[in-house]
């Protein structure tokens, strides 16, 4: 028992601070420009593809750098190409976009690098053992993982609290006609907000994929996770997407370790179920098998309950 | 109400006029119980018939899905959860039928879809139609989400990976009608296609359609007439339910199978495609978009492997540029169209989609290429594109086909504006008037 607690919290934190990169970009797109951005997740599976690709001529290294760059330079493409134009015609024509935007991705992804998963490895140096606790080991390259996510939070607080560009940020969240007025160019704003957003949804496909694995559904997979994860912290709510983050990588994390069906649980209860058979499959259901309806579970009492999500203070 | 005028002083033509009046509203709907009786006539390949029950069963979804979008204003991406779980509850109710365990003749099996398509809205709508917007969108999404993972754990009713089947051969019959062929099922398609667009198209003119438009466009003010905004979503929402389920229900009896892919997000986003490729402003338009997709699908999937990658540029550019859709783009020509100047047009707009076609075929022939050079089929050289044979590894056709599509789109920088001029011109109000 302790080992799963022990592991699945360790893994807990290294899913839920790879969900943070991909939602700390999403929440900050949203909080700005009032949009959610379906093709968010496109940009971290264009950065896994990206790094595959440099990686076999340049090595994981300078991948890691160059890929979110490049996927960052895609995102403010769309939005300085796409996003501007539809803008006029309202926040659902604009979500409309974006999902068109996440359709033409994942075709464009499968017609230049295939169908079928490619081999993106863990880089030679990463490839070991990093310590054995109860009998299990844990990789370096999770560890790894944890180190450049917990290093791209601090980047991102710094940015926020220290810069002047981040104050403009944070100014544009709440009050962008204000910042308008005082001379700031707010779509120029917008479109490096959309660029940093898709570069660091890039840099959390370029780590993940080795893990992960990289093929064209793998931005559908993590896509509408992090969709509830932002939804569940509060829309344009930073700290609400890092709690979320946490939440939801930890929660699933531990379901899908616990091997417990709800048949179990009324056994245990001293009430065995057994005997209705029209509820069969309701019985043998498992922990581990609603793990993955948990997060859409979550996402509909937050919204139904509290729809500024855990630390949001606005509704669309 | 005012008291009625002597019968002496009432104008004979009023009678006449309400009679012809009545008759313009059927009009169109016995035109299209004529088109619809006479299209496997007209169309005899044996292919047509399965792509026609396709069109048919894709009209009601996006009429439906439309509901929601274009008359309601809520933008739903888990629309063929309602689709799917009323095709289920079809399915397994024919099943039952067959078993002799339910009198249900195969006619009938799509109302059965509709009942559990207006079930499942009933319940999920109670809560997810509580707000507009992207907080509906989003709740729309996970409870698109949460029906595709419940799927897989509920295998008794959704059938695992495999699905459900039925077999509407074994059902009872309605007056000796059997169903055995396609031929025999387009017509029960037809039928039922034409009877649920009549009933939607009533539904956009009842109070309650009426007030589904209002609280799109302004629900504060709807609010203040005395409406709940909620429930008139509410109510929107469950009929669209119902006529989702009568499309599954009509999926059902034409495929005999059911899948968890059949309530998936890629059902959900492609009744969405449709719907606003077509155009969501009109009530037209989710069946230009329907007839649309499913002909580019079965037609495209023939020729290219690649043809969602087509699917979705035309999306983006529908977005991008006709926000109002193939419908809303025909019905901008209306006023020109009664004033007769519509001949004006004709050369700009031919100009404009040569051009367009041209730079169409070079980017055509670049993707294409691609895609024969990224799949690495090592045993061929040559590919066959557009009637002609290319070598993909060599530069001359890369170079034919980049300057095809810059040519088309020097030109279309030249014909586009020429055509937007001759549009406003079109549209200019006469001098004196």
């Amino acid at each position: 028992m302790l080992q799963i607690a022990f592991f699945s919290v360790l893994n807990g934190l290294v899913y839920g601070m790879l969900l943070f990169m991909l939602s700390s970009g999403l929440t900050l797109i949203f909080g700005m420009m009032g949009v959610l951005n379906f093709a968010h997740a496109g940009f971290y599976m264009l950065g896994a593809y990206f790094a595959y690709s440099l990686g076999l001529y340049l090595g994981f290294w300078p991948a890691l750098v160059l890929a979110p760059l490049l996927a960052g330079v895609a995102g403010a493409a769309v939005e300085r190409f796409g996003l501007r134009r539809v803008h006029r015609f309202g926040h659902v024509a604009e979500l409309i976009f974006t999902f068109g935007v996440a359709l033409l991705i994942e075709e464009a992804v499968a017609l230049l690098w295939g169908r079928p998963a490619k081999t993106y490895e863990v880089p030679a140096v990463l490839d070991f053992t990093l310590f054995r606790a109860f009998g299990s080991s844990f990789p370096a390259y999770k560890a790894f993982m944890l180190l450049v996510a917990v290093a791209i939070f601090l980047f991102i607080v710094a940015i926020l609290t220290r810069t002047r560009a981040g104050l403009i940020i944070q100014a544009s969240l709440t009050h962008p006609g204000m910042v308008a007025m005082l001379g700031h160019n707010v779509p120029r704003v917008f479109m490096i907000v959309f660029g940093i957003g898709s570069a660091l949804a890039g840099l959390a496909g370029v780590i993940a994929g080795p893990v992960l694995g990289t093929f064209p559904g793998m931005a559908q997979v993590l896509g509408s996770i992090v969709f509830v994860v932002v939804v569940i912290g509060g829309l344009g709510s930073l700290t609400g997407a890092f709690a979320a983050s946490l939440l939801i990588g930890i929660v699933q994390t531990f379901a899908v370790a616990l091997d417990v069906s709800v048949g179990d649980v009324l056994m245990a209860l001293g009430t065995p179920a057994s005997a209705s058979a029209a509820l069969h499959d309701v019985w043998k259901v498992t922990v581990a098998q609603v793990a993955p309806i948990m997060p859409f579970l979550l996402l509909i009492v937050v919204l139904m309950v509290r729809p500024t999500g855990l630390f949001g203070t606005r509704e669309t | 109400m005012s008291t009625p005028a002597p019968a002496t002083a009432r104008p004979l033509a009023v009678g006449r006029v309400a009679r012809t009046g009545r008759l313009r509203a059927y009009a169109p709907w016995l035109a299209a119980a004529v088109v619809l009786v006479a299209l496997p006539h007209v169309i005899r390949t044996p292919v047509a018939v399965p792509i026609m029950n396709q069109m048919g069963i894709a009209i009601v979804f996006a009429l439906s899905y439309n509901m929601l979008l274009g008359q309601g204003g809520m933008l739903s991406f888990g629309h063929a959860v309602y689709f799917g779980l009323g095709g289920f509850i079809a399915a397994h109710a024919l099943n039952l039928a067959g078993r002799d365990g339910l009198y249900l003749p195969v006619p009938l099996v799509p109302l059965v879809g509709g009942l559990g398509g207006l079930l499942c809205a009933v319940v999920f709508g109670s809560f997810s139609t509580m707000r507009a917007g992207t907080v509906f969108a989003m709740i729309s999404l996970g409870v698109g989400e949460l029906m595709a993972a419940s799927s897989l754990i509920f295998d008794r009713f959704f059938g695992g990976e495999e699905g459900i089947t039925t077999n509407r051969a074994k059902a009872p019959l309605l007056f000796g009608l059997s169903f055995t062929r396609d031929g025999e099922v387009y017509y029960l398609i037809a039928f039922w296609v034409l009877v649920a667009a009549a009933a939607m198209h009533a539904f956009s003119r009842t109070p309650i359609g009426r007030m589904a438009n209002a609280v799109r466009d302004n629900p504060e003010r709807a609010e203040f007439i005395g409406y709940s905004q909620r429930s008139v979503r509410y109510v929107s929402f469950c009929a669209a339910g119902l006529f989702a389920g009568v499309g599954g229900g009509l999926f059902a009896v034409n495929y005999e199978i059911l899948t968890a892919e059949n309530m998936g997000l890629t059902a959900s986003g492609a009744v969405l495609l449709m719907a606003y490729i077509g155009g969501v402003g009109t009530f037209m338009g989710p069946v230009i978009g329907a007839v649309v997709f499913t002909f580019l699908q079965s037609m495209l999937s023939d020729y290219t492997g690649i043809w969602l990658l087509y699917l979705g540029v035309l999306f983006l550019a529908t977005v991008l540029f006709v926000p109002t859709g193939l419908a809303g783009f025909l019905l901008l020509h209306a006023p020109a169209w009664r004033t007769r100047r519509l001949a004006g047009l004709i050369g700009p707009y031919l100009a404009a989609a040569a051009v367009a076609l041209v730079a169409a075929a070079g980017v055509v022939g670049l993707l294409e290429m691609v895609h024969f050079v990224a799949s690495a089929e090592t045993t061929r050289v040559t590919k066959r594109l557009f009637w002609v044979s290319v070598a993909p590894r060599t530069l001359t056709p890369w170079l034919g086909f980049a300057a095809l599509a810059v040519a088309g789109g020097l030109g279309l920088r030249w014909a586009a504006p020429r055509a937007a001029a001759a549009f406003a011109e079109a549209n200019r109000p006469e001098p004196g008037r």
